[in-house]
Protein backbone atom coordinates (compact mmCIF):
# COMPACT_ATOMS: atom_id res chain seq x y z
CA UNK A 1 0.00 0.00 0.00
CA UNK A 2 1.30 3.54 -0.44
CA UNK A 3 0.23 6.46 1.65
CA UNK A 4 1.05 9.79 0.36
CA UNK A 5 0.20 12.95 3.01
CA UNK A 6 0.46 16.92 2.44
CA UNK A 7 2.82 16.39 -0.14
CA UNK A 8 4.93 19.70 -1.20
CA UNK A 9 7.29 19.99 -3.79
CA UNK A 10 8.80 22.99 -5.61
CA UNK A 11 11.78 23.72 -7.73
CA UNK A 12 13.34 27.51 -6.79
CA UNK A 13 10.00 29.67 -7.05
CA UNK A 14 7.87 27.67 -9.04
CA UNK A 15 5.29 25.14 -6.89
CA UNK A 16 5.02 21.99 -8.32
CA UNK A 17 3.25 19.84 -6.04
CA UNK A 18 0.47 21.62 -3.48
CA UNK A 19 -0.97 19.43 -0.40
CA UNK A 20 -0.92 16.13 -2.27
CA UNK A 21 -2.70 13.68 -0.35
CA UNK A 22 -3.93 9.96 -1.06
CA UNK A 23 -3.87 6.49 -0.76
CA UNK A 24 -3.28 3.37 -2.63
CA UNK A 25 -4.76 0.16 -1.67
CA UNK A 26 -2.68 -3.26 -2.95
CA UNK A 27 -3.93 -4.75 -6.41
CA UNK A 28 -5.46 -0.71 -7.91
CA UNK A 29 -4.26 0.58 -11.05
CA UNK A 30 -4.18 4.58 -10.44
CA UNK A 31 -4.09 6.53 -13.12
CA UNK A 32 -2.45 10.27 -12.55
CA UNK A 33 -3.66 12.89 -15.35
CA UNK A 34 -2.89 16.21 -15.77
CA UNK A 35 -1.89 19.04 -18.47
CA UNK A 36 2.32 18.95 -18.99
CA UNK A 37 3.80 20.76 -16.03
CA UNK A 38 0.82 19.87 -14.28
CA UNK A 39 3.57 17.97 -11.63
CA UNK A 40 2.43 14.32 -12.79
CA UNK A 41 6.34 13.19 -13.18
CA UNK A 42 7.20 14.83 -10.03
CA UNK A 43 5.12 12.71 -8.05
CA UNK A 44 5.86 9.69 -9.25
CA UNK A 45 9.91 10.35 -8.94
CA UNK A 46 8.89 11.36 -5.40
CA UNK A 47 7.05 7.46 -4.96
CA UNK A 48 9.93 5.76 -5.63
CA UNK A 49 12.24 8.48 -3.88
CA UNK A 50 14.43 10.32 -6.49
CA UNK A 51 13.32 13.81 -5.90
CA UNK A 52 12.87 14.45 -2.50
CA UNK A 53 9.84 16.40 -1.03
CA UNK A 54 9.88 19.33 0.64
CA UNK A 55 6.76 19.05 2.85
CA UNK A 56 5.03 15.59 3.39
CA UNK A 57 5.38 12.36 4.10
CA UNK A 58 5.24 8.76 2.21
CA UNK A 59 4.23 5.55 3.38
CA UNK A 60 5.13 2.39 0.50
CA UNK A 61 4.29 -0.97 3.06
CA UNK A 62 4.22 1.09 6.25
CA UNK A 63 7.51 2.56 5.38
CA UNK A 64 8.28 6.34 5.24
CA UNK A 65 10.51 6.27 2.45
CA UNK A 66 11.15 10.71 2.69
CA UNK A 67 14.13 9.79 5.18
CA UNK A 68 15.05 6.71 4.69
CA UNK A 69 18.80 6.31 2.96
CA UNK A 70 20.17 5.13 0.08
CA UNK A 71 20.80 2.02 1.21
CA UNK A 72 17.38 1.52 2.89
CA UNK A 73 15.83 2.67 -0.16
CA UNK A 74 17.56 0.11 -2.19
CA UNK A 75 15.16 -2.26 -0.23
CA UNK A 76 11.72 0.05 -1.47
CA UNK A 77 13.10 0.07 -5.05
CA UNK A 78 13.57 -3.64 -5.28
CA UNK A 79 9.75 -3.90 -4.92
CA UNK A 80 9.29 -1.21 -7.41
CA UNK A 81 9.26 -1.73 -11.28
CA UNK A 82 9.52 1.61 -13.21
CA UNK A 83 8.51 2.21 -16.87
CA UNK A 84 9.96 5.20 -18.09
CA UNK A 85 8.57 7.84 -20.77
CA UNK A 86 11.35 7.03 -23.12
CA UNK A 87 12.36 4.08 -22.42
CA UNK A 88 15.45 5.15 -20.55
CA UNK A 89 17.25 1.72 -21.48
CA UNK A 90 21.70 2.09 -21.44
CA UNK A 91 23.22 3.15 -24.41
CA UNK A 92 25.88 0.59 -24.07
CA UNK A 93 24.23 -2.68 -23.09
CA UNK A 94 22.52 -4.82 -25.13
CA UNK A 95 18.53 -5.90 -24.86
CA UNK A 96 19.37 -8.88 -22.31
CA UNK A 97 22.02 -6.98 -20.51
CA UNK A 98 19.59 -4.49 -19.62
CA UNK A 99 16.97 -6.27 -18.48
CA UNK A 100 19.81 -8.84 -16.36
CA UNK A 101 21.70 -5.68 -15.38
CA UNK A 102 18.56 -4.98 -12.86
CA UNK A 103 18.30 -8.79 -12.18
CA UNK A 104 22.03 -9.44 -11.07
CA UNK A 105 21.37 -6.18 -9.19
CA UNK A 106 17.92 -6.88 -6.94
CA UNK A 107 18.13 -10.75 -7.15
CA UNK A 108 20.30 -13.54 -6.13
CA UNK A 109 19.00 -16.06 -9.37
CA UNK A 110 21.98 -17.59 -10.90
CA UNK A 111 23.17 -17.15 -14.27
CA UNK A 112 20.89 -19.91 -15.78
CA UNK A 113 17.75 -18.15 -14.58
CA UNK A 114 18.67 -14.75 -15.23
CA UNK A 115 18.80 -15.90 -18.85
CA UNK A 116 15.27 -17.54 -18.56
CA UNK A 117 14.04 -14.19 -16.74
CA UNK A 118 14.65 -11.94 -19.56
CA UNK A 119 13.66 -14.34 -22.09
CA UNK A 120 10.32 -14.69 -20.18
CA UNK A 121 10.23 -11.01 -19.51
CA UNK A 122 10.67 -10.50 -23.43
CA UNK A 123 8.07 -13.21 -24.40
CA UNK A 124 5.53 -11.33 -21.87
CA UNK A 125 5.82 -7.91 -23.86
CA UNK A 126 5.77 -9.78 -27.24
CA UNK A 127 9.76 -9.34 -27.86
CA UNK A 128 10.77 -12.78 -28.23
CA UNK A 129 14.33 -13.28 -30.05
CA UNK A 130 15.59 -9.43 -29.50
CA UNK A 131 17.74 -10.10 -26.77
CA UNK A 132 21.18 -9.16 -28.78
CA UNK A 133 19.88 -6.00 -30.25
CA UNK A 134 21.05 -2.86 -29.30
CA UNK A 135 18.43 0.01 -27.75
CA UNK A 136 19.75 2.08 -30.92
CA UNK A 137 17.74 -0.90 -33.40
CA UNK A 138 14.81 -0.17 -31.36
CA UNK A 139 11.89 1.56 -32.32
CA UNK A 140 10.31 3.85 -29.92
CA UNK A 141 7.45 1.17 -29.00
CA UNK A 142 10.28 -1.02 -29.05
CA UNK A 143 12.38 0.52 -26.08
CA UNK A 144 8.78 1.23 -24.49
CA UNK A 145 8.59 -2.40 -24.52
CA UNK A 146 11.41 -3.23 -23.58
CA UNK A 147 11.14 -0.81 -20.40
CA UNK A 148 8.46 -2.23 -19.34
CA UNK A 149 9.81 -6.00 -19.70
CA UNK A 150 12.84 -4.26 -17.72
CA UNK A 151 10.34 -3.84 -15.02
CA UNK A 152 8.75 -6.50 -14.79
CA UNK A 153 11.40 -9.12 -14.58
CA UNK A 154 12.40 -8.46 -11.42
CA UNK A 155 8.78 -9.12 -10.08
CA UNK A 156 7.89 -6.08 -8.71
CA UNK A 157 4.67 -5.47 -5.83
CA UNK A 158 4.57 -1.90 -7.25
CA UNK A 159 4.50 -0.76 -11.13
CA UNK A 160 4.94 2.72 -12.04
CA UNK A 161 4.44 3.65 -15.44
CA UNK A 162 5.52 7.27 -16.27
CA UNK A 163 3.40 8.40 -19.87
CA UNK A 164 3.81 4.85 -21.24
CA UNK A 165 1.44 5.19 -24.70
CA UNK A 166 2.96 9.18 -25.26
CA UNK A 167 4.26 9.22 -28.50
CA UNK A 168 3.12 5.66 -29.97
CA UNK A 169 1.14 4.89 -32.83
CA UNK A 170 -2.92 3.82 -31.86
CA UNK A 171 -2.04 -0.08 -32.53
CA UNK A 172 0.98 0.27 -30.37
CA UNK A 173 -0.97 2.05 -27.65
CA UNK A 174 -3.60 -0.43 -27.99
CA UNK A 175 -0.76 -3.42 -27.48
CA UNK A 176 0.99 -1.05 -24.69
CA UNK A 177 -2.30 -0.44 -22.79
CA UNK A 178 -2.92 -4.76 -23.15
CA UNK A 179 -0.05 -5.31 -21.45
CA UNK A 180 -0.62 -2.99 -18.42
CA UNK A 181 -3.85 -4.85 -17.87
CA UNK A 182 -2.55 -8.35 -18.43
CA UNK A 183 0.48 -7.64 -15.38
CA UNK A 184 -2.47 -6.06 -13.32
CA UNK A 185 -4.90 -9.24 -14.24
CA UNK A 186 -2.68 -10.98 -12.11
CA UNK A 187 -3.84 -9.84 -8.84
CA UNK A 188 -0.07 -9.46 -7.92
CA UNK A 189 0.69 -5.84 -8.60
CA UNK A 190 -0.31 -2.26 -7.56
CA UNK A 191 0.20 0.19 -10.79
CA UNK A 192 0.15 3.97 -10.74
CA UNK A 193 0.31 5.55 -14.45
CA UNK A 194 1.02 8.70 -15.58
CA UNK A 195 -0.64 9.92 -19.00
CA UNK A 196 -2.36 12.45 -20.11
CA UNK A 197 -4.44 9.81 -22.67
CA UNK A 198 -7.96 9.40 -21.85
CA UNK A 199 -8.19 6.44 -23.68
CA UNK A 200 -4.97 4.52 -21.71
CA UNK A 201 -6.91 5.80 -18.38
CA UNK A 202 -10.44 4.33 -19.56
CA UNK A 203 -8.61 1.24 -21.12
CA UNK A 204 -6.25 0.57 -18.03
CA UNK A 205 -7.42 2.30 -14.43
CA UNK A 206 -9.25 1.48 -11.91
CA UNK A 207 -9.13 5.35 -10.56
CA UNK A 208 -8.35 8.11 -11.52
CA UNK A 209 -6.36 11.31 -10.22
CA UNK A 210 -6.19 14.62 -12.11
CA UNK A 211 -3.83 16.58 -11.25
CA UNK A 212 -3.92 20.73 -11.96
CA UNK A 213 -1.63 23.29 -11.18
CA UNK A 214 -0.48 20.75 -8.63
CA UNK A 215 -3.44 20.20 -6.49
CA UNK A 216 -5.60 16.95 -6.78
CA UNK A 217 -9.03 18.48 -8.84
CA UNK A 218 -10.46 14.99 -9.19
CA UNK A 219 -10.01 11.98 -7.33
CA UNK A 220 -12.63 8.88 -8.20
CA UNK A 221 -13.05 6.56 -11.02
CA UNK A 222 -12.76 6.55 -15.37
CA UNK A 223 -16.93 6.36 -15.61
CA UNK A 224 -17.42 8.72 -12.83
CA UNK A 225 -14.96 11.47 -14.59
CA UNK A 226 -17.10 11.83 -17.31
CA UNK A 227 -20.10 12.98 -15.19
CA UNK A 228 -17.76 15.74 -13.16
CA UNK A 229 -19.39 19.00 -13.17
CA UNK A 230 -15.79 20.88 -13.20
CA UNK A 231 -14.33 22.90 -16.60
CA UNK A 232 -10.79 21.91 -15.87
CA UNK A 233 -12.05 18.00 -15.60
CA UNK A 234 -14.13 18.72 -18.44
CA UNK A 235 -11.60 20.29 -20.59
CA UNK A 236 -8.71 17.99 -20.00
CA UNK A 237 -11.12 14.87 -20.76
CA UNK A 238 -12.78 16.49 -24.07
CA UNK A 239 -9.72 17.84 -24.93
CA UNK A 240 -11.26 21.28 -25.66
CA UNK A 241 -8.95 24.05 -25.73
CA UNK A 242 -11.54 26.97 -26.13
CA UNK A 243 -12.94 25.93 -22.86
CA UNK A 244 -12.22 29.39 -20.77
CA UNK A 245 -10.24 27.81 -17.09
CA UNK A 246 -9.56 29.89 -14.27
CA UNK A 247 -6.59 28.56 -12.91
CA UNK A 248 -5.57 28.24 -9.63
CA UNK A 249 -2.04 29.24 -10.12
CA UNK A 250 0.71 27.66 -6.94
CA UNK B 1 26.92 35.35 -10.99
CA UNK B 2 28.81 34.73 -7.76
CA UNK B 3 26.37 32.67 -5.77
CA UNK B 4 25.95 30.23 -8.90
CA UNK B 5 30.08 29.47 -8.80
CA UNK B 6 29.63 29.19 -5.06
CA UNK B 7 26.55 26.54 -5.52
CA UNK B 8 28.64 24.73 -8.44
CA UNK B 9 31.87 24.42 -6.24
CA UNK B 10 29.60 23.05 -3.16
CA UNK B 11 27.79 20.67 -5.59
CA UNK B 12 31.38 19.38 -6.77
CA UNK B 13 32.80 19.20 -3.31
CA UNK B 14 29.64 17.10 -2.64
CA UNK B 15 30.16 14.91 -5.55
CA UNK B 16 33.98 14.09 -4.59
CA UNK B 17 32.35 13.22 -1.33
CA UNK B 18 30.46 10.41 -2.42
CA UNK B 19 33.13 9.44 -4.80
CA UNK B 20 35.30 9.19 -2.07
CA UNK B 21 32.91 7.17 0.39
CA UNK B 22 32.34 4.88 -2.26
CA UNK B 23 36.11 4.35 -3.30
CA UNK B 24 35.77 1.00 -0.88
CA UNK B 25 33.50 -0.38 -3.15
CA UNK B 26 35.82 -0.27 -6.37
CA UNK B 27 36.02 -3.92 -6.55
CA UNK B 28 32.96 -4.71 -7.41
CA UNK B 29 33.45 -1.96 -10.41
CA UNK B 30 36.45 -3.83 -11.48
CA UNK B 31 35.20 -4.72 -15.21
CA UNK B 32 34.21 -1.10 -15.79
CA UNK B 33 37.15 0.37 -14.90
CA UNK B 34 39.01 -2.44 -16.61
CA UNK B 35 36.04 -1.19 -19.82
CA UNK B 36 36.96 2.48 -19.30
CA UNK B 37 41.08 2.12 -18.61
CA UNK B 38 40.57 0.58 -22.42
CA UNK B 39 38.87 4.00 -23.49
CA UNK B 40 40.51 6.85 -21.71
CA UNK B 41 44.15 4.83 -21.86
CA UNK B 42 44.44 2.61 -25.13
CA UNK B 43 42.41 4.32 -27.64
CA UNK B 44 43.89 7.66 -26.77
CA UNK B 45 47.69 6.56 -27.04
CA UNK B 46 47.58 7.53 -31.21
CA UNK B 47 46.26 10.86 -30.44
CA UNK B 48 49.20 11.40 -27.60
CA UNK B 49 51.74 10.05 -29.87
CA UNK B 50 51.20 12.18 -32.44
CA UNK B 51 51.32 15.31 -30.31
CA UNK B 52 53.91 14.38 -28.13
CA UNK B 53 56.00 13.57 -31.09
CA UNK B 54 55.55 17.29 -32.57
CA UNK B 55 56.24 18.97 -29.16
CA UNK B 56 59.65 17.55 -28.71
CA UNK B 57 60.53 18.10 -32.34
CA UNK B 58 58.95 22.13 -31.98
CA UNK B 59 61.26 22.16 -28.60
CA UNK B 60 64.59 20.35 -30.57
CA UNK B 61 64.33 23.45 -33.47
CA UNK B 62 63.08 26.20 -31.37
CA UNK B 63 66.25 25.42 -28.73
CA UNK B 64 68.46 25.21 -32.33
CA UNK B 65 67.05 28.67 -33.27
CA UNK B 66 67.98 29.82 -29.44
CA UNK B 67 71.69 28.36 -30.11
CA UNK B 68 72.25 30.39 -32.78
CA UNK B 69 74.54 32.69 -31.32
CA UNK B 70 77.14 29.51 -30.54
CA UNK B 71 77.79 30.53 -27.14
CA UNK B 72 75.89 27.48 -26.31
CA UNK B 73 77.09 23.91 -27.27
CA UNK B 74 74.92 22.48 -29.90
CA UNK B 75 74.60 19.07 -27.39
CA UNK B 76 72.73 21.11 -25.06
CA UNK B 77 69.72 20.97 -26.85
CA UNK B 78 69.48 17.14 -25.57
CA UNK B 79 69.17 18.45 -21.81
CA UNK B 80 66.96 21.60 -22.88
CA UNK B 81 63.92 18.84 -24.68
CA UNK B 82 64.69 16.06 -21.82
CA UNK B 83 63.72 18.79 -19.24
CA UNK B 84 61.09 20.48 -20.72
CA UNK B 85 59.45 16.97 -22.29
CA UNK B 86 59.16 15.40 -18.60
CA UNK B 87 58.83 18.40 -16.78
CA UNK B 88 56.33 19.94 -18.51
CA UNK B 89 55.23 19.21 -22.27
CA UNK B 90 54.40 15.96 -21.79
CA UNK B 91 52.17 16.22 -18.98
CA UNK B 92 50.79 19.45 -20.03
CA UNK B 93 50.11 18.68 -23.60
CA UNK B 94 48.55 15.20 -23.02
CA UNK B 95 46.29 16.90 -20.49
CA UNK B 96 45.13 19.17 -22.51
CA UNK B 97 44.49 16.99 -25.30
CA UNK B 98 42.84 14.51 -23.37
CA UNK B 99 40.47 17.12 -22.05
CA UNK B 100 39.11 17.99 -25.30
CA UNK B 101 38.84 13.91 -25.92
CA UNK B 102 37.83 12.33 -22.80
CA UNK B 103 36.85 14.96 -21.03
CA UNK B 104 34.34 15.91 -23.62
CA UNK B 105 33.13 12.24 -24.26
CA UNK B 106 32.89 11.71 -20.58
CA UNK B 107 30.57 14.75 -19.68
CA UNK B 108 27.99 14.02 -23.04
CA UNK B 109 27.92 10.64 -22.01
CA UNK B 110 27.00 11.11 -18.52
CA UNK B 111 24.96 14.18 -19.76
CA UNK B 112 22.92 12.55 -22.20
CA UNK B 113 22.27 9.77 -19.70
CA UNK B 114 21.00 12.44 -17.19
CA UNK B 115 18.95 13.80 -19.91
CA UNK B 116 17.15 10.27 -21.10
CA UNK B 117 16.45 9.49 -18.04
CA UNK B 118 18.87 6.49 -17.70
CA UNK B 119 20.71 7.64 -14.57
CA UNK B 120 17.21 7.80 -13.25
CA UNK B 121 16.49 4.16 -13.91
CA UNK B 122 19.93 3.28 -12.54
CA UNK B 123 18.50 4.68 -9.68
CA UNK B 124 15.57 3.10 -9.72
CA UNK B 125 17.05 -0.44 -9.94
CA UNK B 126 19.00 0.16 -6.98
CA UNK B 127 22.12 1.15 -8.46
CA UNK B 128 24.21 3.83 -6.93
CA UNK B 129 25.20 6.33 -10.23
CA UNK B 130 28.26 7.82 -8.15
CA UNK B 131 29.39 4.54 -8.03
CA UNK B 132 28.34 2.82 -10.92
CA UNK B 133 29.15 6.03 -13.43
CA UNK B 134 32.11 8.28 -12.08
CA UNK B 135 34.34 6.25 -9.83
CA UNK B 136 35.01 3.50 -12.50
CA UNK B 137 35.90 6.92 -15.03
CA UNK B 138 37.91 8.15 -11.92
CA UNK B 139 40.13 5.30 -11.13
CA UNK B 140 40.76 4.47 -14.37
CA UNK B 141 41.49 7.95 -15.48
CA UNK B 142 43.89 8.00 -12.37
CA UNK B 143 46.02 4.65 -13.38
CA UNK B 144 46.17 5.46 -17.36
CA UNK B 145 47.05 9.45 -17.20
CA UNK B 146 50.37 8.45 -15.72
CA UNK B 147 50.84 5.74 -18.37
CA UNK B 148 49.92 8.23 -21.35
CA UNK B 149 52.35 10.31 -19.54
CA UNK B 150 55.53 8.04 -20.20
CA UNK B 151 54.33 7.48 -23.79
CA UNK B 152 54.16 11.04 -24.21
CA UNK B 153 57.70 11.61 -21.97
CA UNK B 154 59.61 8.69 -24.90
CA UNK B 155 58.01 10.22 -28.30
CA UNK B 156 58.58 13.51 -27.20
CA UNK B 157 62.18 13.00 -26.52
CA UNK B 158 62.13 10.53 -29.35
CA UNK B 159 60.43 13.73 -31.89
CA UNK B 160 63.42 16.19 -30.05
CA UNK B 161 66.22 13.88 -30.99
CA UNK B 162 64.55 13.57 -34.84
CA UNK B 163 64.55 17.30 -35.05
CA UNK B 164 67.58 17.33 -33.87
CA UNK B 165 69.56 15.39 -35.57
CA UNK B 166 67.97 16.39 -38.79
CA UNK B 167 67.42 20.16 -38.11
CA UNK B 168 70.96 20.64 -36.34
CA UNK B 169 74.48 19.55 -36.82
CA UNK B 170 73.92 17.11 -33.14
CA UNK B 171 74.72 13.66 -33.55
CA UNK B 172 72.40 10.83 -31.80
CA UNK B 173 75.16 10.21 -28.82
CA UNK B 174 75.63 14.18 -28.53
CA UNK B 175 71.49 14.87 -28.24
CA UNK B 176 71.76 11.61 -25.39
CA UNK B 177 74.61 13.29 -23.79
CA UNK B 178 72.95 16.64 -23.07
CA UNK B 179 70.11 14.60 -21.93
CA UNK B 180 71.86 12.60 -19.46
CA UNK B 181 73.48 15.25 -18.24
CA UNK B 182 70.86 17.27 -16.59
CA UNK B 183 67.99 14.32 -16.01
CA UNK B 184 67.31 13.74 -12.59
CA UNK B 185 64.88 11.05 -11.39
CA UNK B 186 62.51 13.45 -9.60
CA UNK B 187 61.39 15.48 -12.84
CA UNK B 188 60.24 12.00 -14.60
CA UNK B 189 58.41 11.18 -11.38
CA UNK B 190 57.09 15.36 -11.09
CA UNK B 191 55.77 14.48 -14.65
CA UNK B 192 53.50 11.28 -13.78
CA UNK B 193 52.38 13.22 -10.36
CA UNK B 194 51.18 15.95 -12.66
CA UNK B 195 50.06 13.42 -14.94
CA UNK B 196 47.78 11.83 -12.32
CA UNK B 197 46.61 15.14 -10.86
CA UNK B 198 45.13 16.21 -14.38
CA UNK B 199 43.61 12.55 -14.66
CA UNK B 200 41.61 12.99 -11.72
CA UNK B 201 40.62 16.61 -12.28
CA UNK B 202 39.69 16.45 -16.17
CA UNK B 203 37.32 13.08 -15.15
CA UNK B 204 36.14 14.78 -12.42
CA UNK B 205 35.03 18.03 -13.69
CA UNK B 206 33.51 15.78 -16.88
CA UNK B 207 31.78 13.60 -14.81
CA UNK B 208 30.32 16.49 -12.45
CA UNK B 209 29.31 18.50 -15.40
CA UNK B 210 27.41 15.36 -17.09
CA UNK B 211 25.81 14.60 -13.87
CA UNK B 212 24.29 17.83 -13.57
CA UNK B 213 23.10 18.27 -17.09
CA UNK B 214 19.89 20.01 -17.46
CA UNK B 215 17.97 20.95 -20.64
CA UNK B 216 18.24 18.28 -23.33
CA UNK B 217 20.55 18.79 -25.94
CA UNK B 218 20.93 22.51 -25.55
CA UNK B 219 22.05 21.10 -21.71
CA UNK B 220 24.50 18.55 -23.08
CA UNK B 221 26.36 20.50 -25.85
CA UNK B 222 26.74 23.26 -22.77
CA UNK B 223 28.12 20.70 -19.99
CA UNK B 224 30.57 19.54 -23.20
CA UNK B 225 31.91 23.09 -23.85
CA UNK B 226 32.02 24.05 -19.94
CA UNK B 227 34.50 20.48 -19.25
CA UNK B 228 36.96 21.31 -22.08
CA UNK B 229 36.96 25.38 -20.86
CA UNK B 230 37.09 24.19 -16.85
CA UNK B 231 39.52 21.61 -17.21
CA UNK B 232 41.87 23.76 -19.24
CA UNK B 233 41.62 25.95 -16.26
CA UNK B 234 41.99 23.67 -13.61
CA UNK B 235 45.04 21.93 -15.22
CA UNK B 236 47.67 25.23 -15.76
CA UNK B 237 46.00 26.36 -12.51
CA UNK B 238 47.07 22.92 -10.92
CA UNK B 239 50.45 22.81 -12.80
CA UNK B 240 51.46 26.41 -10.83
CA UNK B 241 50.41 24.60 -7.43
CA UNK B 242 51.94 21.35 -8.09
CA UNK B 243 54.95 22.83 -9.35
CA UNK B 244 54.96 25.49 -6.28
CA UNK B 245 54.91 22.41 -3.87
CA UNK B 246 57.18 19.90 -5.35
CA UNK B 247 59.57 21.70 -6.72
Amino acid sequence: MIEVKNLYKSFGEKGVLSDISFSLPHGQAVAIVGKSGAGKSVLLKCLIGLVKPDEGTIYVDNKLINSMSFSQLQEIRASIGMVFQFGALFDSLSVSENISLALRKLTKLSEDEIKARVINSLESVDMANTEELMPEELSGGMKKRVGIARAIAIEPAYLFYDEPTTGLDPVMTDSINRLIRKFQSTGKVTSVIITHEMRTVYDVADRVLLLHNGKIRFDGNPNGIKNVDDPVVQQFITGNSTLAIKGDVL
Amino acid sequence: MLIGTMEGVGRYVELMISIFRSIFSWHKYLSLTVDHMFNIGVLSIPIVILTSLFSGMVTSVQAAYQFESGFVPNWFVGSIVGESILLELAPMITALVMAGKIGATIAAEIGTMRVSEQIDALESLSFDPVSFLILPRILAAAVMFPILVIIADCFGIIGGLFAAVNAMDVSTLEFIRGLRNWFRPWDAWFGLIKGLFFGVAITSIACYQGFYTTGGATGVGKSTTDTVVISCVAIVFLDYILAALLL
